[in-house]
C-alpha cells in the first residue's frame, strides 16, 4: 500500500475543503434550517405524527440524508474531474498508485466532507426539534456506508463527465429526484401500493429507511435488508471503478 | 555495456480514434545520458513519453524501466521516473512549495520540507515558496512542474519540451539545470524540435518522426556521420564565371567573384577536395583563404526525414 501517495491525496482535498469551509457549511446549514422551517413548522403543524413520531424529528434522518447524498456526490465528482480538467490527473496517472488507493484519497476525502456536514446538520436539528438517537452507533454506521458509497458515485460521475455541464445535471437529474422520492419526509407506507412497488427500487429507501432506523427503533424495511442494499450499492461501485481504472476508460489516453 | 536504464521493444501505440501515433518503436536509453528526441510536431514525443509513464496504454510492445516492466510491474518502474509534462499543468491556487510536497507524497515517499526547500532553490524558486502558483510567471511555473518532477528524486527525468516558447535566457537556464542533474547521475530524456538544444546538450540524439524512430546515435558521431561539410574558397582575384574546367564540380560562385563554395559529404569515399583544388590551381587561381563548415542537425534532420518519404520501410 502507498500509504503516503494516500495521504497527499487526502490531505491535498481536504485542505481545499478547509480553506472554503464557511462557503461549504454555509449553505446546507442554512438550506435545511429552511427545510426545518417550511416541512416541520408548517406541514408538521397539520401532520403532527408519523408513525407515532412527531414530524419534525420523523424528517431529520431524511434530510441529513439529502445533504449528505449530494455533498458526497458532488464533493467527489468535482474532486476528480477537476484535476482531469486541468491536466495534473497525468501526475496522479503517472505515479505508483493503484487504482485503490487513488479512489481511497479521493473518495475518502470527499466522504469525510460529507460526513462533517451531515454531522454539523444533525447538530443544527437538535435547535429545532426534540430528538434522540436510540442506536448512536448505528446511526454513525450508516452515515458513513452512505457518505462513502456515494462519493464513489460521484468519483464514477467524475470521471464520465466530459464537461462541466454533464458534472452538474447528472445529480441534479438523478440524485434529487432519487432523494426526494425516497422517503426523506414520508414513511413509503403512506403511497399508494404501486409506488410503493416502484419505490423498492430506488436504493435511497433503503438508506433513508435504515437510517431513520437507527433515531427511532422503527422503519419501512428491515433494518438488515437495508443494510445489505447499501453494501451492495457500494460493492457495485467499486467494480465499476475497478474497470475504469484496468480498461483507462476516460482516463488514460 | 551495462543494461539500458530504459528499454523500449516494438512499442506501438493506436489511438481510440484509429490513429497510430507510434509503429513500433525498439529504443534503449543508457544509464547516466541525456537522450533528445528529436522530431517535429505531432512526430510521437508526447506519446512515446507518456506511455512509459503510465499516461497512455501501449497498444503493443513492451517497457521497461530500471528492468521493471511498466505494466506488470509498474510500481517500481514508476518510482524511478520523473516526468515533466509539455503543457503547464498546475493546480492553480496551491503554494508552490505544497504542491512540490504533493508530488512526493505522490511517490510514496516520506515528507521532507528540507528536501523540497533545496529543490525549489535549485531552480531559483528559493523565494517562491509560499508563493500561489497563479502568481508566478510563465517560466518560474515551468520550473516549478521541474521541482515537481525531482521532488520524488528520480533516476530518470523525462522533459518534454522543456525549451518550447521560453526566451532565450530561459533556455540557457534550462540547459544548465539539465547539465547538473547529468552531474548527480539522472538520466534524462528532453524532447524538442530545436535542433540546436539537441546538438548543444545531449550525449545522443533519437530522431522520430512519422511514429519511427529512425536513427540514434552519438551526438557528435551523428555530425560526423552524417554532416554535410561546405568548404568556401576566398580567391585573390576575382573571378569572372566559373572556368569551363570546373564545371563538373557542385561549385557555386559568389556574385562578387571572390569567393566559391564546395559542398561535399563527409561520408562518401571521396570528396573530391584534392582534385577540386588542383583543378582550381591549373586556371591559375590564387587562393586567399579555405574555411569549412559542418552543416547543422537542422539539415541532416531534413535530410533524414526526406529518405524516409521516399523509401518508406
Ligand atoms: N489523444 C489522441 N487521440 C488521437 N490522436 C492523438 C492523440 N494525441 C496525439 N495524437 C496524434 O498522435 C500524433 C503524435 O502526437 P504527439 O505524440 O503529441 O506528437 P509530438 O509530441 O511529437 O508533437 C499526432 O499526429 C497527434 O495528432
Ligand atoms: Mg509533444
Amino acid at each position: 500500500m502507498n500509504l503516503a501517495a494516500i495521504r497527499a491525496i487526502y490531505v491535498f482535498e481536504m485542505s481545499r475543503f478547509f480553506r472554503t469551509i464557511l462557503q461549504s457549511l454555509i449553505s446546507p446549514v442554512l438550506s435545511t434550517s429552511l427545510y426545518f422551517v417550511v416541512f416541520g413548522a408548517a406541514i408538521g403543524s397539520r401532520i403532527d405524527q408519523v408513525e407515532g413520531i412527531p414530524y419534525g424529528a420523523f424528517i431529520v434522518p431524511g434530510l441529513i440524508m439529502l445533504t449528505v447524498l449530494t455533498q458526497a456526490t458532488s464533493n467527489a465528482s468535482f474532486g476528480i474531474y477537476f484535476p482531469k480538467f486541468i491536466g495534473t490527473i497525468n501526475e496522479i496517472l503517472s505515479a505508483p498508485m493503484s487504482f485503490l488507493e487513488i479512489t481511497i484519497g479521493y473518495v475518502g476525502a470527499a466522504a469525510t466532507k460529507a460526513l462533517f456536514i451531515g454531522l454539523v446538520i444533525l447538530a443544527t436539528s437538535f435547535f429545532f426539534v426534540d430528538l434522540t438517537i436510540l442506536h448512536p452507533v448505528w446511526m454513525a454506521a450508516f452515515l458513513v456506508l452512505t457518505c462513502v458509497s456515494f462519493a464513489l458515485l460521484g468519483f464514477i460521475i467524475g470521471i464520465w463527465a466530459k464537461n462541466f455541464e454533464q458534472l452538474q445535471l447528472v445529480p441534479l437529474l438523478v440524485i434529487t429526484p432519487l432523494v426526494f422520492l425516497g422517503g426523506s419526509f414520508y414513511s413509503i407506507t403512506m403511497l399508494p401500493p404501486a409506488w410503493q412497488t416502484i419505490s423498492y427500487f430506488n436504493p435511497v429507501v433503503y438508506l433513508v429507511s435504515g437510517f431513520r432506523w437507527s433515531f427511532f427503533g422503527q422503519s419501512d424495511v428491515a433494518m438488515g435488508l437495508s443494510l445489505a442494499m447499501i453494501l451492495l450499492f457500494l460493492a457495485l461501485c467499486l467494480g465499476v471503478i475497478w474497470w475504469i481504472f484496468r480498461t483507462g476508460w476516460r482516463l488514460r489516453k | 555495456m551495462a543494461d539500458p536504464i530504459v528499454r523500449i521493444r516494438d512499442l506501438v501505440k493506436r489511438y481510440d480514434d484509429g490513429f497510430e501515433a507510434l509503429k513500433g518503436v525498439d529504443l534503449d536509453i543508457r544509464e547516466g545520458e541525456i537522450l533528445a528526441l528529436l522530431g517535429p510536431n505531432g512526430a510521437g514525443k508526447t506519446t512515446l513519453i507518456s506511455a512509459i509513464c503510465g499516461i497512455a496504454q501501449p497498444t503493443g510492445g513492451t517497457i521497461t524501466v530500471g528492468g521493471h516492466d511498466t505494466v506488470r510491474d509498474y510500481r517500481r518502474a514508476r518510482a524511478l521516473i520523473g516526468l515533466v509534462p509539455q503543457e503547464v499543468t498546475l493546480e492553480p491556487f496551491e503554494q508552490v512549495a505544497r504542491t512540490v510536497a504533493f508530488s512526493r507524497g505522490l511517490f510514496g515517499k516520506p515528507r521532507d520540507p528540507a528536501l523540497v526547500e533545496r529543490v525549489l532553490r535549485s531552480l531559483s524558486l528559493g523565494d517562491k515558496m509560499r508563493t500561489k502558483v497563479v502568481e508566478l510567471s510563465g517560466g518560474m511555473k515551468r520550473r516549478v512542474l521541474i521541482a515537481k518532477a525531482l521532488a520524488h528524486e528520480p533516476r530518470v527525468l523525462f522533459l518534454d519540451e522543456p525549451t518550447a516558447g521560453v526566451d532565450v535566457e530561459l533556455r540557457r537556464g534550462m540547459w544548465d539545470v539539465v547539465a547538473e542533474l547529468k552531474r548527480q547521475g539522472v538520466t534524462i530524456i528532453l524532447t524538442t524540435h530545436y535542433i540546436e538544444e539537441a546538438e548543444a546538450i545531449a550525449d545522443r540524439i533519437a530522431v522520430i518522426n512519422g511514429g519511427r524512430i529512425l536513427l540514434v546515435e552519438e551526438t557528435a558521431a551523428l555530425m560526423a556521420r552524417m554532416g554535410q561539410k561546405q568548404m568556401t574558397i576566398a580567391l585573390a582575384d576575382p573571378m569572372p564565371a566559373l572556368p569551363e574546367r570546373l564545371a563538373a564540380y557542385d561549385l557555386s560562385l559568389s556574385q562578387d567573384g571572390r569567393s566559391l563554395t564546395y559542398t561535399f559529404d563527409t561520408r562518401a569515399e571521396r570528396t573530391g577536395l584534392t582534385r577540386l583544388l588542383s583543378d582550381l590551381l591549373a586556371t591559375g587561381a590564387r587562393v586567399a583563404d579555405v574555411t569549412t563548415r559542418q552543416s547543422s542537425l537542422e539539415e541532416i534532420f531534413v535530410g533524414l526525414t526526406r529518405q524516409e518519404e521516399e523509401a518508406p520501410a
